[in-house]
């Protein structure tokens, strides 16, 4: 048990945020349906209580160490020496953080929106609210992709279910696409799992070295998922069709949280269980995060649709994380979690608010916006600061972690860095451009009149916007997180890693 | 002379199970509600289960075992025969069958399959299989009055005559090289001789495969399974789709292992294309369908080419994990089964997928359990599935097949489109009319005891687990 640190409250807490999920969504399950409201309230509050019993993670949080907190073990499937281990390090613990607040957002923002087969709806929320949460805190191989598989149930039935007109079809191929990167994930685990005599303990299988042809097989066998998931470019495709079709809170939560696991499993897994490997891959890794940055931030240029926009940037800002993880020092890697946290908060307050106004206009043509400014005040400004921190202006949570990123891919290759970079203006200019043609030129007939946001819709927003204020005014409350276990992945890496870990401390010193 | 009658303790299941299918067919005759009929078949069985768990032994000169394998098969059946008759009971009565032998005939096929899987000679073997089947052939032409079950049973019987004529010929070729039909026997012979590169022999081993490939429904000897699944009795249908196919196996595994295991080379040389050739063709083809039997049948083909790999691993592990499968696959399509015939009702076939179409709406239980069967049989956890197949990609991944893993991979993430087909047929379409459940408590029993098997294997295997590899040591 050296390197975890067992469960230092007393209780278990991952436990406890895992399953209250499901338990509340065991109770809506028993609630009669005609009450919605009922309904309603017991999501609420589940996930109220969830996000509440996840902030002792934060507070509590020892950030001198890079070991697993908060771990808990037990004796699970015996036979293949399974076993119920969780823990949370700094790469994983704000991001239960985050699938906490996500929670609470999602059922905010579908009050009034989800009118059919409600009972259905907040279950399946709180359902995927559990799993992506269990994906972030497991330890042993066969609990994480348990996890993993179980999210992509209430996944495809929030998308299939309650999305716009195009749905059945999107949802399939989310599923599709995920499925077949998952699978041969899993014979990738497999043939970890028995090649290392049997253990699916993902902190021992670390401890060991594969031969270097082994690891090359498995980096990729890891990367059909992984990749599926972030999305980077070429299998991104699934993501505008889910994103566009899917009703906010999915949106919301495949934007937020279920594309950062493609990422998180990158950190996790293919960096420390296959260095060599992830080295010697790093100019392709490199070339297709490029590829992903610019080809789309050039395709947000042409789009029509609000939703599809916004999708696309995903992938563009996805590009800029897993350049960053590549890039392998640490302000790359630093930055890339920080990112991965800021795309969450700022893409997820942007499909939030385009949910906010699709409710109002049922529709996600561009051209059917118009004047927004005037007529939803309120909303313009919370939208403005939304679009300015994806844009990544300075003081808004989106400049630290691009910062980073150029920082790390400069060092990692010069090209890449110079490349990237063109992403960022670009991305300044569809942005920009879709505020101007929302929020300002003449009112569209179509809006006007329209009342500004609600106490619930303002409600929503503001924790995001704090987000947004607070990375970007004062990052070391995150970055501080991340920088023990950081520096370990590092020097698992890569043995000249502590070194250059040394340098960076110093880089990082003057930015601060 | 000294005559010894053989020790009948290790056959008691059998011996039992046969008074038990005596009696039932008697009982017919006096009783006129089948209902009853149909509780003491399962209540017989449940006894009968009783003696499933003696002491392991031997009779009848070697010629019938009983050990653990045999038992774990025979506790597969048993399963099989209560769920069956469980989904039975009501349907039987809608299709206007409600006849008593129907359950005799189930118990005798079961007895078969009983034989079979503890067949230590391959005369047993032929005994046992023609005993499941031929009851089998009638079961399937049951609907006496639908044309569709008569084409069935008719193109069930023909072609299972065929390949049990190729068992016939196999195990005569193997009596003419050996000598002997001992399974042990003919082991021992083939060592001994140095048999392994007889061309006889290969041949005798080919017949072999394909007799009970077609058992399995393997490609290329799955043609039957597509109509005779359609135009069976539903139940029989989830009977047939189980029993059989884990009596194959039992026999498959028994005789390859055992008899035929210093050619292991030559019959895992032969498997693989036959396995790989099982999973595109159950799969692909399962794609196109309309018909949700149909549909099923061909999902059936797949899940017996991803068993195979447990074969083809020709070790006890990979055994253990096909056992394991087979378990697993009775309850998930059992229960899949069970969902499907509460959509028959009077003058309402209830086969077409777009039956299903705004199931969710209208009967969402029956939606959200079918939802949990389809994902079991598409294998995503935390289902039961997934459990069964990561079992057999564990232990195939072991012998070295890693790359024929990843086809089969391949091919279960392309099954997931045509089981999410029936979920996006429920939970994402309209209802069109509103379809009438035909409810009944029996068959709630069987949702039940299926469900909470898949949910539950799912999440804590270990029971299992521990059964499937207790049951092939020292086999």
């Amino acid at each position: 048990m050296e390197q975890v640190i067992m469960n230092q409250l007393g209780y278990p807490i991952l436990s406890t945020v895992i399953f209250l999920p499901v338990l509340g969504a065991l109770l809506i399950l028993l609630s009669r349906r005609s009450w919605e409201m009922l309904t309603k309230w017991l999501a609420m509050a589940t996930s109220i209580a969830t996000f509440l019993l996840s902030i002792p993670l934060f507070t509590n949080f020892d950030k001198s160490t890079h070991k697993m907190q908060f771990a808990e073990k037990h004796t699970w499937i015996p036979d293949w020496n399974i076993n119920y281990f969780l823990g949370v390090d700094g790469i994983s613990v704000l991001f239960v953080l985050l699938s906490t607040l996500t929670a609470i957002l999602c059922v905010l923002i579908s009050w009034e929106s989800i009118k059919t087969k409600v009972k259905e709806f907040y279950i399946a929320i709180l359902l995927t609210t559990s799993f992506m949460i269990g994906v972030f805190c497991s330890l042993d191989f066969f609990l994480f992709y348990l996890f993993w598989e179980a999210m992509l149930i209430p996944m495809f039935l929030i998308i299939g279910v309650w999305g716009g007109p195009n749905r059945i079809y999107a949802a399939i191929k989310f599923f599709l696409y995920t499925l077949v990167g998952s699978v041969l994930m899993l014979v990738g685990i497999i043939f970890l799992y028995l090649y290392s005599d049997r253990t699916f303990n993902i902190l021992d299988l670390m401890t060991k070295t594969y031969p270097y042809n082994m690891q090359l097989w498995l980096f990729w066998a890891f990367f059909a998922a992984f990749a599926v998931k972030v999305p980077m470019w070429p299998v991104h495709t699934w993501l505008p069709d889910a994103h566009t079709e899917a009703p906010t809170a999915g949106s919301v939560i495949l934007a937020a949280v279920l594309i950062k696991m493609g990422a998180y499993g990158f950190l996790r897994f293919s960096l420390p269980l296959f260095p060599e490997a992830s080295k010697a891959m790093t100019p392709v890794m490199l070339t297709l995060s490029v590829i992903a940055i610019i080809y789309g931030a050039v395709i947000c240029l042409a789009q029509t649709d609000l939703k599809r926009l916004i999708a696309y940037s995903s992938v563009s800002h996805m590009g800029f994380v897993t350049l960053g993880i590549f890039a392998l020092n640490i302000q790359g890697l630093e930055g890339g979690i920080l990112q991965m946290l800021n795309h969450g908060v700022v893409t997820g307050a942007l499909f939030l608010s385009v949910g906010i106004v699709y409710d109002r206009t049922h529709t996600r043509k561009i051209a059917d916006y118009g004047g927004l400014a005037s007529v939803m005040p309120v909303y313009a400004a919370f939208f403005m600061v939304f679009t300015l921190a994806s844009i990544g202006l300075p003081a808004t949570n989106g400049f630290i972690g691009e910062f980073l990123i150029l920082l790390g891919g400069f060092t990692a290759s010069k090209l890449a860095g110079v490349l990237a970079s063109t992403g960022i203006i670009i991305g300044a200019g569809y942005m920009l451009w879709l505020y101007q043609r929302v929020f300002f030129m003449d009112i569209n007939k179509k809006v006007m009149g329209l009342p500004d946001m609600d106490v619930r819709e303002t409600i929503t927003l503001i924790p995001m916007l704090f987000l947004v204020l607070w990375i970007g005014v004062y990052p070391n409350s995150f970055l501080g997180f991340f920088h023990a276990s950081v520096q370990h992945l590092l020097e698992r890496v890569n043995m000249g890693g502590v070194q250059e870990a040394n340098v960076a401390k110093a880089i990082m010193e003057v930015i601060r | 002379m000294n005559f010894q009658l053989p020790d009948i303790t290790p056959m008691m299941p059998e011996l039992l199970m046969t008074a038990l299918a005596l009696i039932v067919l008697l009982l017919d005759l006096l009783i006129k509600k089948k209902e009853i009929i149909a509780l003491v078949t399962m209540a017989g069985v449940g006894l009968v289960a009783l003696f499933l768990f003696g002491p392991p032994g031997v009779t009848f000169g070697n010629m019938f075992v009983s050990d653990g394998y045999s038992t774990f098969f025979k506790l597969i059946f048993f399963i099989n025969v209560i769920l069956t008759v469980l989904i039975s009971i009501k349907y039987i009565a809608i299709e206007r069958v409600n006849y008593g032998e129907y359950y005799s005939l189930i118990l005798f096929s079961t007895i078969g399959m009983m034989i079979m899987a503890s067949a230590g000679d391959l005369i047993v073997l032929y005994l046992g299989l023609e005993l499941m089947a031929l009851s089998t052939y009638v079961l399937a032409g049951f609907i006496r009055h639908d044309l569709k079950s008569n084409e069935a049973a008719l193109k069930y019987f023909l072609l299972g005559a065929f390949s049990s004529a190729f068992l016939l010929y196999g195990i005569s070729i193997v009596y003419g090289l050996t000598g002997t039909t001992d399974l042990r026997a003919i082991a021992a012979f083939i060592n001994e001789r140095g048999l392994d590169e007889n061309f006889s022999l290969l041949l005798s081993v080919i017949f072999l495969t394909v007799a009970f490939g077609f058992k399995i429904a393997v490609a290329p000897f799955h043609m039957w399974a597509p109509d005779v699944y359609e135009g069976a009795p539903t139940s029989i249908t989830a009977f047939m789709s189980v029993g059989p196919k884990a009596a194959g196996f039992a026999v498959l595994g028994r005789v390859f292992m055992i008899a035929f295991v210093s050619v292991k080379v030559d019959w895992v040389a032969i498997l693989i294309p036959i396995s790989i050739l099982t999973m595109a063709i159950g799969n692909i083809v399962a794609l196109s369908q309309t018909n949700i039997k149909r549909m099923l049948a061909y999902s059936s083909i797949a899940h017996a080419g991803y068993a195979l790999l447990g074969v083809i691993t020709a070790n006890n592990e990979g055994l253990a994990s096909v056992m394991n499968y087979l378990m697993i696959y009775a309850f998930m399509n059992i229960g899949a089964f069970a969902v499907i015939i509460m959509l028959r009702s009077e003058g309402f076939k209830g086969e077409s997928i777009y039956d299903y179409e705004g199931l969710s709406k209208t009967h969402p239980l029956a939606a959200v359990l079918m939802l949990i069967f389809m994902f079991s049989l598409t294998g995503i956890p935390p289902t039961a599935g997934f459990i069964g197949k990561l079992y057999i990609f564990m232990s195939a991944i072991n012998a070295g097949y890693t790359w024929l893993v990843v086809i089969a991979v391949i091919f279960s993430a392309i099954s997931a489109y045509f089981y999410l087909r029936v979920v996006i047929y429920m939970y994402m379409r309209e209802p069109k009319e509103t379809v009438v459940l035909t409810t009944s408590f029996s068959n709630g029993v069987a949702l039940g005891i299926t469900t909470v098997a898949v949910l539950f294997i799912g999440i804590l295997p270990s029971f299992l687990l521990d059964l499937a590899r207790a049951a092939v040591k020292g086999f």
